[in-house]
């Protein structure tokens, strides 16, 4: 029954207003996506810390921005500077000495950072949340042909799409790229054709944690309530997009993220008597795609070598 | 009556035509070798006979304690492995961190009859079970010289040993059949000619049957009552050890085209 | 050399000795350190539940905190008594159907035990055939999912005004006894022939599978195992809280238990107590991290709150970094290696020595 006065009630404006808030969900997560697919495709681990980079990179922008009064454009740039840091950072301290170890140490090692990072912001920033500060133009609403949305929506799609053309062109035609997907076909091989492989892992951290800065600034501006937990929830939902689109693969992460941020506005949207279980949404989904689709959609088959 | 037979059996990764159009016959007592040069496919039957790759076509059919023809193919390593097929790995696979003796004890979990129940409160079935595990396996390790090293862990041995010790495991299950992935490899001409002697003992012994796969041909020549020779996943050629030595296409294969 | 009926005899002398502190601190020590110690205990429950898949299966699950939820409400749900459940239940009343059950606590206990094995053995088809990552990341997903249904199911859990009102547990000799029939039942279980099929799969799944261990049986069976303890430690923690509350079993609970199997060594049963040990105390004794402290009359500005949770994220990570094997590694504690310790106590010195 309420399915259906909720169909009902759906004037064609609300059905935009969705489609938009789904658009720019689903190119935040990609945004985000990119990181945990490029990580795992060279280093076959999951960096649970992904999504507290991103709330760390809320955090330089809310500080920059609010607290030292830095031109937001400047603060923009310092802020995916100082994240693209701290990923290779991480990197070095909580993974690298790890490189040999098994592959459950390095996943604990990467729970500990993801960990630690939460609970010192919770201790520097405080536990409060703080609000994500207004920036010009962006934050603001607008009336396109009579729907309310906010500016950022337009530009998060549009931004996701260049970066991920940049990417693109970056791991399809530079020599660094080239040894990126070097690295991700075969570590040893790339060894010994005397790829520098320490040097590539820190760049694809730079790269992924660069643009989870670029999502978490676009994050703040559309959902401006940041705290020292913000990113654990889209840290796993975006993890898990990148399941969907198939690890590894840049292009699958960002389907991956869509279909993801689509379908948790759209179940809310449709079923509302489900907004309760919007967080249950994404894990069914990562039980379902590994159940009969392991490799991802665009993941290609691999068998184990025995 | 044979104890192993595939029919047609083909296996395709991706667009890799692994093994093709695979016929083998093993007969129950017979020590049949596999060989053939690098990625024909020889690990590849093994898998698909044990269970570890479905085949794409064709049939695995094994012939159970009872005379009963089955067919193994797409079933689970496990229970392949408890109708009497045991195998090694060409890297050996032993479960490095457990002792000798643990290695081997595991080995007879298979044919536990009590639950996991009874197991853990020790209840008298599962005590007796446990009981003549142990017998038995101490009898084994007592036999091939492997119960004063039965503490030590199984990766500290020396790599002969760790290869021996992987036919002792396999063996422990009771098979029927026997798969042997590349025994000798890595072995001096001394180990070899041990290993030889060892395979033909327990052939005789427990009433095995043994297919393995080799490189080595002086073991394979002198220990084989027939050999299946396998190139780009096909059967080139079949027969005792003297036909296979003076096949042309058998050498032009090992040696390549002049 | 012992023989094994001695060594029975030792094992339950040492648990009848332990009674007997128990009681001791039932009796004679402050609410506070009981309370410090009975949390130690119901975390060594659960640290072993853990253990179990994630030390001996060698399935990396990171699930334990739904499965304690459930326990945990399990006890909440049946133990309050029935007449004061209109006052918990303010808001939403409780479901006609099981507002009259009333269960007692070794009853609930059990009855929590049982239902998150089920759910275990429910989740565990899809997820056990996934390795590593995959699986941490799909049974952390389904501890949130539980914790998602619970907040929504308000007319069964009171959804997210949690329980209040459980009869309180605060007893050590009770919760001592809980914890002494984990330890045994998975020490018998991992001793067993199907915890050397544990520890096959750990070593090495393909080559467990070719000894005729069936991998999907065997994995499941450590998972309802470990869910079934999760469940009723989960019980016990609620019962000692005296309420339940989705937030109590946020995901990140896990990682206590992560950190205790991690530092006692996985793979140890032994070490999991000892883990427990050291981390609950150590935990608290964190505490005074989160108090401003004076140091000769100086006031440290370091010390906040805050400080206590950034001090053991580091812990874990300094633990899997340089130590990685944890106090006991694979090891265990024995009567054997205990006397030839107490003949001879620095001869483990020597010992590395002669192996140098």
């Amino acid at each position: 029954m309420e399915l259906f006065s909720a169909l009902a009630n759906m004037t064609g404006a609300s059905l935009a207003q969705h489609l938009v808030n789904g658009i720019s969900l689903g190119s935040l997560y990609a945004m985000i996506a990119i990181g945990y697919t490029m990580v795992y495709g060279i280093l076959l681990m999951i960096n649970f810390a992904h999504g507290d980079i991103v709330m760390m990179a809320c955090y330089f922008a809310f500080f920059g921005i609010t607290v030292f009064h830095i031109p937001w454009y400047l603060t923009f740039i310092g802020t995916i500077v100082a994240t693209a840091l701290l990923g290779v950072v991480i990197e070095r301290t909580a993974y690298r000495p790890l490189r040999d170890a098994p592959k459950n140490s390095v996943l604990i090692s990467a729970i500990g950072a993801s960990f630690l990072l939460e609970n010192l912001a919770n201790y520097l920033f405080s536990g409060r949340p703080m609000r994500f500060p207004d920036i010009p133009l962006l934050s603001s609403n607008i009336s396109v042909a009579g729907v309310q949305i906010q500016a950022i929506c337009l530009f998060i799609p549009v931004i996701m799409i260049l970066c991920l053309f940049v990417l693109l062109h970056i791991v399809n035609h530079t020599k660094t790229g080239m040894a990126m997907r070097a690295v991700s076909k075969d570590y040893e091989i790339a060894r010994v054709m005397g790829i520098n492989i320490d040097n590539i892992i820190s760049i694809t951290f730079a790269i992924g944690s660069a643009l989870a800065a670029v999502g978490a600034i676009m994050w703040g501006i559309r959902y401006p309530g940041i705290t020292p937990y913000l990113g654990v929830m889209p840290g796993l939902k975006c993890f898990i997009a990148a399941v969907i689109g198939g690890i590894g693969d840049i292009k699958g992460a960002v389907l991956g993220g869509f279909i993801l941020g689509m379908g948790e506005i759209l179940i809310v949207a449709f079923f509302p008597m489900l907004s309760g279980y919007r967080d249950a949404f994404a894990f069914i989904l990562l039980i379902l795609i590994l159940f009969f689709k392991p490799t991802g959609l665009l993941g290609e088959k691999t068998t184990e070598k025995v | 009556m044979s104890l192993l037979r595939t029919e047609n059996v083909m296996m395709q990764f991706g667009g890799v035509l692994a093994v093709n159009n695979l016929n083998l016959e093993v007969n129950e007592h017979e020590i049949v070798a596999l060989i053939g040069p690098n990625g024909a496919g020889k690990t590849t039957a093994f898998n698909m006979i044990t269970g570890v790759y479905t085949p794409t076509q064709g049939k695995v059919l094994y012939m159970d304690a009872s005379g009963k023809e089955r067919d193994l193919t797409g079933k689970k390593p496990s229970t392949i492995a408890k109708l009497g097929v045991a195998r090694t790995f060409q890297n050996i696979r032993l479960f490095s961190d457990l002792t000798v003796y643990e290695n081997v004890l595991i080995a007879k979990h298979l044919h536990l009859k009590s639950n996991f129940l009874s197991a853990t409160f020790r209840l008298p079935w599962y005590r007796k079970e446990e009981a003549a595990m142990r017998e038995s396996v101490e009898a084994l390790l007592k036999e091939v010289d492997l119960w004063d090293l039965r503490n030590e862990k199984a990766s500290s041995l020396p790599y002969g040993q760790q290869r021996h010790l992987e036919i002792i495991r396999a063996l422990a299950t009771s098979p029927r059949l026997l798969l042997l992935d590349e025994p000798a490899a890595g072995m001096n001409p001394k180990e070899t000619d041990e290993l030889t002697d060892f395979i033909r003992h327990i052939r005789d012994q427990f009433g095995l049957t043994i297919f393995m796969i080799e490189h080595h041909m002086d073991l394979v020549m002198e220990i084989s009552d027939r050999i299946y020779v396998l190139d780009f996943g096909m059967t080139i050629a079949q027969g005792d050890p003297e036909s296979i030595q003076n096949n042309q296409r058998v050498i032009t294969a090992y040696l390549g085209e002049d | 050399m012992l023989t094994d009926k001695k060594k029975i005899i030792l094992t339950l002398l040492a648990l009848v000795a332990l009674f007997g502190v128990a009681t001791f601190i039932q009796t004679e020590m402050d609410s506070y350190i009981r309370r410090i110690v009975n949390l130690c205990l119901i975390y060594a429950i659960i640290g072993l539940s853990m253990n179990l898949t994630n030390g001996f299966a060698g399935q990396f699950s990171l699930g334990q905190a739904g499965f304690m939820a459930i326990g945990a409400y399990a006890v909440g749900i049946f133990t309050v008594p029935v007449d004061l459940r209109p006052m918990v239940f303010y808001a939403t009343p409780m479901n006609p159907a099981i507002s009259h059950i009333y269960l007692s606590m070794p009853q609930a206990l059990l009855l929590g035990g049982l239902v998150a094995a089920l759910v275990a053995g429910l989740i565990g088809a899809p997820v056990l055939r996934l390795r590593g990552d995959y699986l941490a990341i799909a049974t952390l997903g389904f501890s949130e999912i539980i914790r998602i249904l619970i907040t929504n199911a308000s007319s069964i859990t009171n959804g997210a005004l949690g329980i209040k009102g459980i009869p309180a547990l605060n007893d050590v000799r009770y919760i001592f006894v809980a914890t002494a029939i984990t330890y045994v039942v998975v020490a018998l279980l991992i001793n067993s022939s199907y915890g050397r099929a544990f520890k096959a799969i750990r070593e090495d799944e393909i080559a467990a599978e070719a000894m005729g261990i069936d991998l999907f049986y065997h994995k499941n069976l450590a998972f309802m195992v470990s869910a079934f303890f999760a469940g009723v430690g989960g019980g016990l923690y609620g019962a000692l809280l005296g309420t339940v509350d989705p937030k109590n079993f946020l995901f990140t609970l896990t990682y206590n238990f992560l950190l205790i199997i991690v530092l006692g060594g996985m793979g140890s049963i032994t070490g999991s107590m000892l883990g427990a040990v050291v981390v609950t105390g150590g935990l608290e004794y964190l505490r005074m991290f989160d108090e401003p402290m004076e140091i000769m009359g100086v006031a440290i500005p370091l010390f906040r709150p805050g400080l206590r949770m950034v001090v053991f994220s580091l812990l874990l990570m300094a633990c899997v970094l340089f130590w990685r094997h944890g106090i006991m590694g694979t090891r265990e504690f024995t009567w054997e290696k205990f006397f030839s310790f107490l003949r001879h106590p620095l001869a483990f010195l020597r010992k590395k020595e002669v192996g140098k």
